[in-house]
């Protein structure tokens, strides 16, 4: 029984490691702002919230401590990500980064923007 | 400037006169089980607790006009079940996505236009929206009419719009805007 | 086992705090870094975790809990900043 929690907890906590890689390697790799928005706010929060589980399963199974803290941090990362984001993006969007997309309802909203 | 403050101070004064207690009953269990969650369950923090859920919406309810209300809990942890199966989907897709040829990617911006009103609401729509597949949330305009989605990969926006509206939208609207309301 | 497992796993935690230090120093525009910041704090948090686990102590998820508090803050602050010019409104 506790073998079979502990290789739960590691292949746990290496896909959160992986899913944390993966947001970053996609921070360095994609080509444009908008597109490298997308590898941190969410691979990330998976990543932390993976490990998270893994060692509230850890602690419990193996210490006899239940901690409901944790659960606290993924929570908190899962509440403030999008919030996050979208302030990042809107800095983006004021500062008129340069992107790849063709489309004209983004300069729409930057002049919507700027005239606000 | 002074004009402008007094007036201010004096339509405080008009909320703060008819302040009620428990103006949102959400909110207090949420921060009673978060205080508990952060230290340990005793029946002294629970007490304390209590005091600061019911203290502290009391005093800054002048700040927050509008109370939270859910119409339909069930629907509410089924939507939460729902999305959090999506976030697990979306980690995976935008995975192969970034290891994948980032060439091939087609990035664009599309505009979601809304029908629901409530600014809690919308928070939540736009929080679901950066949370699953390939898509972020980028600007609300400034009307509260139309939301300014970028997605990673997207073949038709017109698809990934109704896929929004009918998949997030319409059950966000059912659990907190009833739709018989007249607001 | 478990040991060796979080061993590799902070190896993969330390590339990818690398990667996201190449792109906050590289980053062709503000917002880049800003990003690159957020990305590190919560790669941050990700290892304090595992350090927690290592160590069998509880007390590192407190330092995870601020961080996540403090770090989310920073970048709304920073974030801010570039939107009004000006931190504190």
């Amino acid at each position: 029984m506790a073998v079979f929690i502990e290789y739960l907890v590691a292949a746990l906590i290496l896909i959160g490691a992986t899913f944390a890689l993966i947001g970053s390697l996609g921070l360095v790799k994609l080509p444009d702002f908008f597109q490298r928005l997308h590898g941190p706010t969410k691979a990330t929060t998976l990543g932390v919230g993976g490990m998270i589980l893994g060692s509230i399963l850890f602690f419990t199974a193996v210490e006899r401590t239940f901690q409901f803290q944790e659960f606290l941090v993924s929570l908190f990362l899962f509440i403030t990500a999008p919030a996050s984001a979208y302030i990042i993006a809107k800095a983006a969007l004021h500062l008129k980064i340069q992107h790849n997309a063709d489309d004209s309802t983004k300069k729409e909203s930057n002049d919507s923007n700027t005239s606000e | 400037m002074s004009e402008q403050r007094e007036h201010v101070t004096l339509e405080q004064d008009a909320i703060l006169t008819k302040k009620k207690w428990l103006p949102h009953p959400f909110l207090s269990v949420n921060m009673l089980l978060i205080w508990l969650a952060l230290n340990n369950a005793s029946m002294g923090h629970f007490v304390l607790g209590s005091f600061l859920a019911i203290g502290i919406p009391y005093l800054v309810q002048a700040f927050w006009p509008q109370a939270v209300r859910i119409y339909r809990p069930m629907l509410l942890v089924q939507y939460l079940f729902l999305v959090l199966v999506d976030i697990c989907k979306a980690n995976v897709i935008v995975a192969i996505q970034i290891l994948g040829p980032s060439k091939k990617l087609k990035a664009k911006f599309f505009e979601v236009p809304l029908d629901v009103k409530d600014d809690f609401t919308i928070t939540m729509l736009a929080g679901t929206i950066t949370l699953t597949p390939g898509t972020v949330s980028a600007e609300l305009s400034p009307d509260k009419k139309r939301l300014l989605v970028h997605g990673l990969n997207v073949e038709s926006a017109e698809e990934e719009i109704e896929l929004i509206k009918q998949r997030y939208e319409k059950p966000l609207k059912e659990i907190f805007e009833c739709s018989t309301r007249s607001s | 086992m478990l040991d060796k497992v979080i061993m590799i796993a902070s190896v993969m935690l330390a590339i990818a705090l690398l990667l996201s230090v190449y792109r906050l120093f590289r980053g062709p525009s503000l917002p880049d870094r800003i990003l690159a910041l957020d990305t590190l704090y919560i790669n941050a948090i990700a290892l304090i975790v595992l350090l927690g686990v290592l160590q069998r102590s509880l007390i590192f998820f407190e330092a995870a809990m601020l961080m996540a508090v403090m770090g989310f803050v920073g970048t709304v602050a920073v974030a801010k900043y570039i939107l009004r010019g000006d931190i504190i409104e």
